[in-house]
């Protein structure tokens, strides 16, 4: 059972957030949008907030974004519309508006289904979509409200793509993404589980059934390994593997659910982004103690959010930065016991005054350990060539779109992390973009 | 939601199952398999398809009772449904006309070889097969299998049926006596590596089909990485075929054992939830 409950995500209260809506300064050229990426009317929301006005508020929001209660919860705020917030130039650091989390307050508090949208007449044109995760689903969203019928392929059995599998229960609850599901089936959402698109059917059997447009949402895929000796043994475990076993299938709640998790004594993150930190704060919550996260750089660099960091030390994970992976090493049984290290510098190159990260001669030592979480980020699935010879894809695997999110195959789009996207709210900024796309091509 | 609409008990232990699965059974090609998980607190579990029958929409998979899973599988019965049933995965085998080509199989890996054969045959290469079990009664497929085959020769490790030895030895022999030009080799991890030792040394090539543990089975865990040739390879987007003299053998065989802590604890508990502890038979 999950055992640290503490720093889940709660819902503000309202008493916290009219504190902060009263703080915004209704800027007349609010920075805080500019660094939406999807610039949401945050000024705006707030005033309608201020004047007790959820629906108007909520409609503001929706204007730009589909999912407000997860955006609110796993967006990097403090890189983005936060970061841009004129308060932090007044003040020091951290004094900007809660957007975030007035964001997730009215997304919370307002029943999100709009009813005059279901009774929309339906207009007889299907449109396909792989892949639900925050990319498929934002896209399904907006071509619903346009009243196509739209059906979306989940090669898994559930649906919600890394929103399901990849953040796990205390950051992201599930409910809130069943709320959202539930609103997109009553909006008319198709659901077909157990389809891998490229395997089960092709791109041209999708147009053969009749479907007049495609958005391809698979995201990034696999997980990248470290290329270094001994990367296979026993319990190294890649990040996705690990959460899928906790989050798409339940192994905490093992021997009850069938699939196993294992539970080291001296567990090792290896990573400094989100998601390293999301595993660390996951084993810990399964009744490991000793977590250790190993970074190459130092904290500054690291890409996970602020709020994340500080919740894992405070939890009890053990930091430790400017130290390299060099190799792992197994024992007779060919599980891993251990992993070499070596420490690393920081060099100020004089020209550019930019970070470099050198390693210390002579600095190797070997930490203990008999779990490894690698969580080293992703890249492209081989397998979306199997879609269609003609889809054209860079150097890297990424699928190749122009300007209007369109591919090299005429009606077929795609978005979010297959086309190079990384974070939630990127991938439902393309989608609401390429929606545009399919229904302007469409026409 | 699937329905077994076939169910046969073929050897001791071992069950013959037909699923209805359009999609899968219009798309599967030799060589492919696919993820069933039997209901909502169930495991994702891989198992070769043996062939299909499109116009039917029935996809036919022969599994053993081994673990957890397998043994909730067979417990089903025809008009059963299973939950979750997701393919066809993996790349298909490579149908080329090579010449002489040995099929092995071992154990349930049989199951796996049937497919394979039928297409190696249908463009006119040479078949011999070579299938190994424990004991008779693990036999499966034999006059399957001999329709699709030039010959074909047995081994078993008592001695219960063709020769008492191993599938090496029936390999040696044919090797000494003909000119091969490939082998394909689908069983347990310490048969296809004795195969591909023996091989090596000859020469030949070498396919195998690999059958680690999976998660998702379409790249997003890597659960199911093996080196090949020195480079980490998903058997599930990568394989499940691969060149058996580039395979490291260990590291796989290491990998099937990682969860057996657990694995038998989910399996004595389901039998004796079952209120029945099979025991195995000598």
């Amino acid at each position: 059972m999950l055992k640290k409950n503490n720093k889940n995500t709660k819902k503000p209260t309202l008493h916290e957030m009219l504190i902060e809506a009263k703080k915004c300064l209704q800027c007349k050229n609010p920075p805080c949008i500019k660094g939406c990426p999807i610039e949401v009317n945050i000024p705006m929301f707030i005033k309608y907030f201020l004047e007790s006005n959820l629906q108007k508020a909520i409609k503001i929001i929706k204007q730009k974004n589909n999912f407000p209660t997860i955006s609110g919860i796993v967006c990097p705020q403090e890189k983005q519309c936060e970061k841009f917030c004129i308060l932090n130039k007044k003040n020091n650091n951290n004094m900007s508006v809660s957007i975030g989390n007035l964001e997730y307050y009215i997304a919370s508090s307002t029943t999100i289904i709009e009813p005059h949208l279901i009774k929309n007449n339906k207009k007889n044109i299907k449109i396909a979509i792989i892949g639900s995760g925050p990319a498929g689903l934002t896209c399904t969203y907006d071509l619903l409200k346009v009243g196509y019928d739209v059906t979306v392929y989940e090669s898994l059995h559930s649906i919600g793509g890394v929103l399901r599998y990849g953040i796990p229960e205390f950051r992201l609850p599930k409910k809130i993404l069943e709320r959202e599901i539930n609103n997109l089936k009553k909006l008319g959402m198709n659901i077909v589980l157990n389809t891998f698109i490229g395997r089960t059917k092709s791109l041209q059997e999708l147009f053969d059934d009749g479907y007049k447009s495609i958005f391809i949402a698979t995201g990034a895929g696999l997980p990248v390994l470290p290329k270094i000796s001994g990367e296979n043994l026993n319990h190294i475990y890649s990040s996705n593997e690990f959460l899928v076993r906790i989050n798409l299938m339940h192994s905490y709640k093992f021997p009850n659910y069938d699939t196993p998790i294992y539970k080291g004594k001296n567990v090792v993150v290896i990573g400094g982004g989100n998601t390293a930190i999301d595993s660390s704060r996951t084993i810990l919550r399964s009744g490991v103690n000793n977590v250790k996260l190993i970074y190459r750089k130092s904290e500054n660099e690291m890409s996970a959010r602020k709020e994340g960091i500080f919740h894992a030390k405070h939890e009890g994970v053990e930091f430790i930065t400017l130290t390299e992976l060099v190799k792992f090493i197994g024992d007779e049984n060919g599980n891993v016991k251990a992993i070499e290290c070596v420490k690393n510098k920081i060099i100020m190159s004089i020209n550019s005054n930019e970070k470099q990260f050198k390693k210390i001669v002579g600095s190797n030592h070997i930490i203990k350990t008999d779990m490894v979480i690698l969580a080293l980020g992703l890249h492209p699935n081989p397998t979306i060539s199997l879609l269609s010879k003609k889809i054209n894809t860079d150097s890297l695997g990424y699928v190749i779109i122009d300007d209007n999110f369109m591919t090299s195959i005429s009606g077929v789009f795609a978005g979010g992390d297959i086309v190079g996207g990384s974070t939630v709210i990127e991938a439902m900024g393309m989608a609401k973009k390429a929606a545009k796309a399919i229904v302007k091509f469409i026409c | 939601m699937y329905e077994i609409v076939k169910k046969h008990e073929i050897g001791y232990s071992i069950y013959d199952y037909e699923i209805y699965a359009p999609d899968v059974a219009i798309s599967a090609k030799a060589g492919q398999f696919i993820i069933f998980r039997i209901n909502s607190m169930g495991e994702r579990i891989p198992i070769t398809i043996v062939e299909t029958k499109p116009e039917k929409g029935l996809v036919r998979i022969i599994f053993q009772k081994i673990g957890k899973s397998t043994f909730q599988l067979a417990s089903l019965n025809k008009g059963d449904y299973i939950r979750d049933f997701l393919g066809p995965l993996g790349n298909p085998t490579k149908i080329k006309k090579y010449g002489n080509v040995v099929v092995i199989g071992g154990g349930i890996g049989v199951a796996g070889i049937l497919s394979i054969v039928k297409e190696f045959k249908k463009i006119g290469n040479t078949i011999i097969i070579v299938v190994g079990a424990r004991s008779k009664n693990l036999l499966i497929l034999e006059s399957e299998l001999r329709q699709y085959s030039d010959s074909i020769f047995f081994a078993t490790n008592d001695g219960s049926y063709g020769i008492k030895g191993f599938v090496t030895d029936i390999l040696k022999d044919i090797v000494s006596k003909n000119k091969i030009d490939i082998v394909y080799a689908i069983g347990p991890v310490i048969m296809m590596k004795a195969v591909s030792e023996f091989t090596k040394k000859k020469c030949i090539k070498t396919i195998v089909s690999l059958n680690p543990i999976m998660l998702d089975g379409t790249g997003i865990c890597g659960a199911c990485r093996v080196t090949v040739a020195g480079e980490t390879k998903f058997v599930c987007v990568d394989g499940p075929e691969f060149d058996a003299h580039s395979v490291n053998w260990n590291e796989l065989y290491f990998r099937l054992e990682s969860f057996k802590y657990s694995e038998k604890i989910s399996l004595d508990r389901f039998k004796q939830h079952m209120g029945c502890v099979d025991v195995k038979k000598k």
